[in-house]
C-alpha cells in the first residue's frame, strides 16, 4: 500500500463521518428550500447524533446492537478497502455482508414494524445487487482490472466507455441513499414509512450508531460515482467533486419530486433499468474491446 | 507402474459393507459395523491421498489387464438391469425398464463381441502432431490424478462422515414416522453400495466401467428415494429414475459410438480428441456425455427428479443428492471441459447451467420447506458449476472446482443439520424455525454457519462466485455474466430470509426444545463445520498448493486466478469477520440496558407477543416471512422454463451432430 | 455535556380531540411556520422521540395506550398538552367516557392552551420544552454520574 493510500484511508475513517453528516445537513437544508421552507441548521444531522448518544439506552432485544456494530464495522472497512484501492468487487462483497447484518438488526427484535422494514430491506438489497455488480463488471471490462488504485490512475475516466453502467448505478444510488421514491424499508428525515421501518426498534445509541454507518456508506458511494470519473490526471479531481455533487443533488431532487412506490414497482424499474442501460452497454463494450 | 491396493480396496470394501449391513439384522451390530466401516472409509480415502502424494502427486494409470474385473461389471450390468425391470414391473410403469434394457444390451454386446476396432496406436498415429496421446500407453482402466483424489476426498470424508450421522438419525426418523416401516438395513446398505459406487466412477478411466458406476449411482437413488414405499415416494423415485436413465441412454450412445468409430474407450483419449477439434465422432460423444451429464446433476429440463427427490430420509438427500452423485455430472464435465472449450457443445452447456443458476434461485425465493430451499439451491449451485465447466476455461474451472468442494461441505451440514432440526422440531419448514438459535441453540448455530458458508463474505462460495464472475467477463460471454449477476442477487435473497429466521426472537415464549440429536449425529455436524471454517481460512494455501496444480494438469497451464494482494485482503476480511462479533459481544455484554416491549401502536400487551385489537381483545402476533408466491414460484415458472430449456437442448444438440457428421 | 436544545424530536399523539388542534401541530411543520427550523422532526416512534407532544382528552380506551407511548421513551423525556383539551378535558370534560386532561395519566410539563391551539402557541411550547428537556438530561446525567455512572462508561 502506498502512501497515499494510508493517508486516504486514515482521512476516511477519520473524516467520512464529518463528510456524510455533512452532506446529511445539507440534503435537509436543500430539501427545505425546495418546499420554500426555512429549513434546519446545516449541523442539525450533528446535533441529532450527539442528541441521541447521550439519551438513555432502551433496548427491545439485547442482540441488536450486536448486529448494528458488526454493520457499522463492514460497512467501515468496505470504505476503508475502497480506498485503500483494492479490488472493487470484494468491497460490494463485504457492503453486501454488511447489509446482511443490518437485516438481521432489524429481524432479530421479531416486532411487526422492524420485521417488515427488514423484509423490504431485503427486497431492496434484491434490486440494487445486479447493479452493483455490473458496475464492477463494466470496470473490468473497461480497464482490465477490478483494482481501485489502477482503476482511478488509468488514461481515461472510465464513464467514458460506462455511461450506461453510470446511469444505472445512479439509479440504484437512490435505493441504497434511501431516497423517495425508494424508501420503503425506512425513510429519512420527517418521512414515516412503516413508522420508521427498520429502526422502528433503534433508539438512542443505536439509532447513532445506524447514523453513522449511513454516512460512512454514502460517502462510500460517492466516492464509486467518483470513480467513473477519475483518472490520471489531477484536473480530473476537479470534475469528480463536480460530478459527485451533481449526483447528490440530482438524488435530492428525485427525492423531492417523486411520491414512494410500490415494492414490486421498484423491483422491476431497478432491474429493467439495469438490464436496458447497463446490459446494452455490456454488449457495446465486449464488442469493442 | 506402481499398483495402489488401496484403489480396489476403496471400490470393493463399501460393496462388502453393503453385504454386512445387509446381513447385520440387530441394531447394535449394524451400529457398530457401520461406525468402523464408515471410519475406515474416510481412513481410505485419506491414505490414498497421502500414498499418492508419496508419490510424487503425479498422474497415475492402473489396471491394464482387468479381465476378470470387466467380467464382473459385466455380470454386475445384467444384474442391475435386472433390478430395475422387476421393479418397473412390480410398480407398473413398465416403459421404465426399457431405458435400462437397451443401452445394457447395447454394452453387452460391445463387449462381448470384442470389436475393440483400432488399436490406440492408431488413434495416436492419426492424431499426430498433436502430442496428446504421449502419455497413452495401453487400455488402462483407473487413472489418479488431482481432480480424481480430490473427489474421492469429498467421497470419502463427507460420505464417511454422513454415514455416521445416518446411524443416530435413522433411530430418530422413525421416532418421528411411526408409520414407515424400520427398513434402515436396507437404507445403510444402499449407502454404502453408492460409496462403493461413487469411489469406482471418480476412479475409473474407462468408459465402460464409468457408465457402469454411473448406471449403478442412478439405481441407488432410485432405490433410496424410494425408501418409504409410500405413493409420493415411488412416483419420485420412477422420475428420478427415468431422467437419470435417460441420461444413461445419451451416455451408453455417446460412448459407443465413440468406441465403434475409434476403437477405444479411454476417457483421456476422447478428451485430447475433442481438444483437437476435427474428429467427429469425438464432438458428438462429447456433446452426448456432456448432455448426460446435465441430468445426473439436475439441470432443467431435469430439474425436478431432484425435487422430489426430497421426500428420501435425509442422508441420502445429503450425500447422494447434494454432496457427492450429482456431483459426478459436475465431475464429467470438468474431465471433459478441454475438449469443450470453444465449441458450440460450450455453449450448450454453459447457457443451461447459467440459466438453471438463475431460474432456480428465483423459484428458491417462494419456497418455505427447509429441505425444499436446499433442492433448489442445490440444482442452483449445480447450474453455476455446470456453467463454469462449460465455459472450459483454467479460471472458471478453478471457481469451479472451489464451488464443488465448499458446496459439498456446507450443503451436507445443512442437509445433515435441517434433518435433526426436523427430528427435534417435528417440522422443517423455515417459518417454524422462527428463533431457532434460541430454541435449539447448537443446531442453530450450525445452520447458521452452514448458511453463511453459502453467500457471506468470505466464506469459500462467494469467492468462488467472485472467479467465476471474472472468468466469464474474460471469456466475453455475456449471456453468463448477466445470469450470475442476477443469479447471485437472488441467491442472497432466499439465504439470508432463511438466515434472518434464525436470529428473530421466538414466538414461543417457553425457551428451549428438547434437542433429540444424537450423538453420532453431533459428531459429523461438528466436523463438518469444523472443517468449514478451516477451508476458509486455509482457502488461499489450498489454492497454492492443490487447486492450481490441478488446473496445470488439465489444461497444461497455470493461471493464478487471485491476485497476491487480494489474498492479503481475503485474510484480513476472515479474521475481522471474526473478531467482530466476539468484539461487539464483549462490548454489549459490558452495556447496561433497560428493557422495553416493542412498538405496537400503544397496544403491545406486555409480552412482545400479542396486542390489543379494535374489540378489546387479545390478539397473538405472528410474524412470517415473504415468498412471493405468485411472482417467482415454482408452480409459474418451472414448466416455461423446462418448455425453454428443453427446446435450447434439442436445437444445440441438432446443430452440434448435424455439424459433425456434415 | 451535549446540546441537545437544537434536536428536539417530537410523538404526536392524537387523544379524542376534534382533530382541530392536530392540523394546528402539522400547520407548524408547514413553510410557514416551518417547525424544522429548531431541529423539530416528527417521528412516529416512542423510542427516538424525546417530547410526546399530546392533544384532546384522555378516555377511557386510550389511557392504557398513552401510557404505554409515554413509557416506550427513552429518558429524559418532556410532555406537553397541546390545546384546552389536553390539559383539561376542555368541552368534553362532562362527557361520560372523558377521564380529563392528558395529566391524568401521564405527568404533564408544559400546557399550551387553546382551541384550537394556536401554530405560534404550540410552538412556543416546544421551545419551552426544550429548555426543560435539557435541564433534565443534565440532571440525568447527574444522578448518573452520582451512581457510579454505568451508562456513561459503557459509552466509553
Amino acid at each position: 500500500m502506498s502512501m497515499t493510500e494510508i493517508i486516504l484511508v486514515v482521512c476516511y475513517i477519520l473524516f467520512a463521518p464529518l463528510l456524510g453528516g455533512l452532506l446529511d445537513g445539507i440534503d435537509r437544508k436543500i430539501s427545505a428550500r425546495m418546499q420554500r421552507r426555512v429549513g434546519p441548521p446545516l449541523l442539525q444531522p450533528f446535533y441529532d447524533v450527539v442528541k441521541l448518544f447521550s439519551k438513555q439506552v432502551i433496548i427491545v432485544s439485547r442482540s441488536q446492537i450486536f448486529f448494528l456494530l458488526s454493520y457499522f464495522v463492514l460497512i467501515v472497512l468496505t470504505g476503508a478497502m475502497f480506498f485503500a484501492g483494492t479490488d472493487i468487487l470484494l468491497c460490494f462483497f463485504v457492503m453486501s455482508t454488511g447489509a446482511t447484518f443490518l437485516y438481521f438488526a432489524g429481524m432479530v427484535t421479531s416486532t411487526p414494524y422492524s420485521t417488515m422494514g427488514a423484509n423490504r430491506e431485503l427486497l431492496q438489497m434484491l434490486a440494487y445487487e445486479p447493479a452493483v455488480l455490473l458496475t464492477c463488471v463494466g470496470f473490468y471490462l473497461a480497464e482490465g482490472t477490478f483494482n481501485v488504485s489502477e482503476i482511478a490512475t488509468s488514461k481515461y475516466s472510465a464513464i467514458l466507455y460506462l455511461p450506461g453502467f453510470f446511469i444505472a448505478f445512479v439509479f440504484i444510488l437512490t435505493i441504497k441513499m434511501r431516497k423517495s421514491p425508494f424508501d420503503l424499508s425506512t425513510s429519512h428525515h420527517m418521512h414515516q414509512e412503516l413508522v420508521k421501518g427498520l429502526t422502528t426498534e433503534m433508539g438512542a445509541r443505536n439509532l447513532a450508531i445506524f447514523q453513522v454507518t449511513e454516512w460512512y456508506e454514502n460517502v462510500f458511494l460517492l466516492g464509486v460515482v467518483g470513480l467513473y470519473i477519475v483518472n490520471a490526471s489531477y484536473y480530473s479531481l476537479i470534475a469528480v467533486v463536480l460530478v459527485v455533487l451533481f449526483t447528490f443533488f440530482l438524488e435530492i431532487l428525485i427525492d423531492n419530486t417523486s411520491a414512494r412506490v410500490k415494492w414490486d414497482t421498484m423491483l422491476k424499474l431497478s432491474w429493467g433499468v439495469t438490464i436496458f442501460t447497463a446490459g446494452i452497454n455490456l454488449i457495446i463494450l465486449m464488442i469493442i474491446k | 507402474m506402481m499398483e495402489m491396493p488401496i484403489v480396489p480396496f476403496l471400490i470393493i470394501f463399501p460393496v462388502i459393507m453393503a453385504c454386512l449391513m445387509f446381513v447385520a439384522r440387530a441394531e447394535n451390530v449394524r451400529r457398530v459395523l457401520a461406525f468402523s466401516g464408515a471410519v475406515v472409509i474416510m481412513a481410505g480415502s485419506v491414505v490414498l491421498a497421502v500414498q499418492w502424494f508419496m508419490n510424487g502427486s503425479k498422474l497415475m494409470t492402473l489396471y491394464v489387464e482387468t479381465e476378470v474385473a470387466d467380467h464382473c461389471i459385466l455380470a454386475a450390468e445384467i444384474l442391475l438391469m435386472c433390478v430395475v425391470t422387476f421393479l418397473s414391473f412390480k410398480y407398473r410403469k413398465y416403459w421404465v425398464c426399457l431405458l435400462s434394457i437397451i443401452p445394457t444390451c447395447a454394452m453387452v454386446w460391445y463387449e462381448l463381441s470384442g470389436s475393440k476396432g483400432l488399436a490406440p496406436e492408431d488413434v495416436m498415429v492419426r492424431s499426430d502432431g498433436i502430442g496428446l496421446l504421449s502419455g497413452v500407453v495401453g487400455e488402462y482402466h483407473i487413472y489418479i490424478d488431482r481432480l480424481s483424489v480430490l473427489m474421492c476426498l469429498i467421497v470419502g470424508v463427507i460420505g464417511g462422515l454422513i454415514a455416521i450421522y445416518a446411524i443416530g438419525y435413522m433411530q430418530g426418523y422413525h421416532n418421528h414416522h411411526k408409520d414407515v416401516e424400520d427398513r434402515s438395513y436396507y437404507f445403510m446398505t444402499i449407502l454404502f453400495l453408492f460409496l462403493g459406487a461413487m469411489f469406482g466412477f471418480v476412479l475409473s478411466e474407462s468408459l465402460l466401467w464409468i457408465d457402469f458406476f454411473w448406471e449403478l449411482t442412478s439405481v441407488c437413488s432410485f432405490l433410496l428415494i424410494g425408501y418409504t414405499r409410500e405413493e409420493e415416494a415411488i412416483h419420485n423415485s420412477f422420475r428420478a429414475l427415468w431422467m437419470n436413465l435417460f441420461g444413461g441412454c445419451a451416455l451408453a450412445v455417446g460412448i459407443l459410438y465413440f468406441a465403434l468409430q475409434y476403437g477405444t474407450v479411454s476417457l483421456h483419449v476422447l478428451v485430447a480428441m475433442g481438444e483437437a477439434k476435427e474428429f467427429g465422432a469425438a464432438t458428438i460423444a462429447v456433446a452426448l456425455i456432456a448432455f448426460a451429464a446435465l441430468t445426473k446433476a439436475a439441470q432443467l429440463p431435469f430439474s425436478t427428479w431432484l425435487i422430489g427427490a426430497m421426500v428420501a430420509p435425509t442422508p441420502s438427500s445429503a450425500l447422494l443428492h447434494s454432496a457427492t452423485m450429482v456431483k459426478a455430472g459436475i465431475y464429467v464435465l470438468f474431465r471433459l471441459s478441454p475438449a469443450m472449450h470453444g465449441t458450440t457443445t460450450e455453449a450448450m452447456i454453459a447457457f443451461v447451467g447459467g440459466f438453471t443458476f438463475l431460474a432456480t434461485s428465483l423459484m428458491a425465493i417462494a419456497q418455505s420447506d427447509g429441505k425444499t430451499i436446499l433442492a433448489f439451491s442445490t440444482i442452483s449451485n449445480l447450474g453455476l458449476m455446470v456453467a463454469c465447466a462449460g465455459v472450459g476455461h483454467p479460471e472458471t474451472i478453478w471457481a469451479g472446482v472451489f464451488l464443488m468442494i465448499f458446496h459439498a461441505i456446507s450443503k451436507s451440514l445443512l442437509f445433515q443439520d435441517v434433518g435433526a432440526t426436523e427430528n427435534s422440531l417435528h417440522s422443517r419448514d423455515v417459518e417454524d424455525m422462527h428463533g431457532l438459535i434460541y430454541i435449539l441453540p447448537r443446531l442453530g448455530m450450525f445452520m447458521f454457519i452452514g448458511i453463511a458458508g453459502m453467500f457471506l463474505a468470505p466464506f469459500g462460495m462467494l469467492i468462488s462466485k467472485w472467479s467465476a464472475l471474472r472468468a466469464s467477463v474474460d471469456e466475453r460471454n455475456i449471456i453468463l455474466v448477466l445470469f450470475i449477476v442476477f443469479g447471485s442477487a437472488t441467491t442472497s435473497l432466499y439465504w439470508t430470509k432463511w438466515m434472518g429466521k434464525l436470529v428473530s426472537h421466538t414466538h414461543l415464549t417457553e425457551a428451549k426444545m428438547n434437542d433429540v440429536t444424537k450423538p453420532t449425529e453431533t459428531l459429523s455436524l461438528s466436523v463438518h463445520a469444523v472443517l468449514m471454517v478451516l477451508l476458509c481460512m486455509l482457502f488461499p494455501l489450498l489454492s497454492s498448493i492443490y487447486v492450481n496444480p490441478l488446473i496445470k494438469e488439465m489444461f497444461g497451464k497455470a493461471t493464478g486466478v487471485l491476485p497476491d494482494n487480494i489474498l492479503v485482503v481475503l485474510v484480513a476480511i476472515i479474521l475481522l469477520v471474526f473478531a467482530v462479533p466476539i468484539i461487539s459481544f464483549v462490548y454489549s455484554r459490558k452495556m447496561t440496558f433497560n428493557r422495553k416491549g416493542a412498538y405496537m401502536n400503544g397496544v403491545n400487551t406486555g409480552d412482545d407477543r400479542s396486542f390489543v385489537d379494535s374489540f378489546g381483545e387479545r390478539k397473538t402476533l405472528w410474524l412470517s416471512n415473504h415468498y412471493y408466491k405468485d411472482l417467482v414460484g415454482s408452480r409459474k415458472l418451472m414448466k416455461p422454463s423446462q418448455i425453454f430449456t428443453v427446446s435450447v437442448l434439442i436445437v444445440m444438440l441438432v446443430i452440434i451432430i448435424g455439424g459433425a457428421i456434415v | 455535556m451535549a446540546n441537545i436544545k437544537r434536536s428536539p424530536w417530537l410523538l404526536h399523539y392524537d387523544g379524542s380531540s376534534c382533530n382541530g388542534c392536530d392540523i394546528e401541530v402539522l400547520a407548524c411543520l408547514t413553510p410557514i411556520y416551518d417547525a424544522e427550523r429548531f431541529g423539530v422532526m416528527n417521528t412516529g416512534d416512542p423510542m427516538q422521540a424525546d417530547i410526546l407532544l399530546i392533544t384532546g382528552g384522555i378516555n377511557a380506551q386510550n389511557q392504557p395506550t398513552v401510557k404505554q407511548l409515554y413509557e416506550q421513551m427513552p429518558r429524559p423525556k418532556v410532555v406537553v398538552a397541546v390545546g384546552v383539551c389536553a390539559c383539561t378535558g376542555g368541552v368534553f370534560k362532562e362527557c361520560y367516557n372523558i377521564l380529563g386532561g392528558a395529566d391524568t395519566t401521564i405527568p404533564v410539563d408544559i400546557y399550551v392552551p387553546g382551541c384550537a391551539a394556536r401554530p405560534q402557541a404550540i410552538i412556543d411550547g416546544i421551545v419551552k420544552a426544550v429548555d426543560l428537556f435539557q435541564k433534565r438530561l443534565e440532571e440525568h446525567y447527574e444522578k448518573k454520574r452520582g451512581q457510579g455512572g454505568n451508562e456513561v462508561s459503557a459509552n466509553g
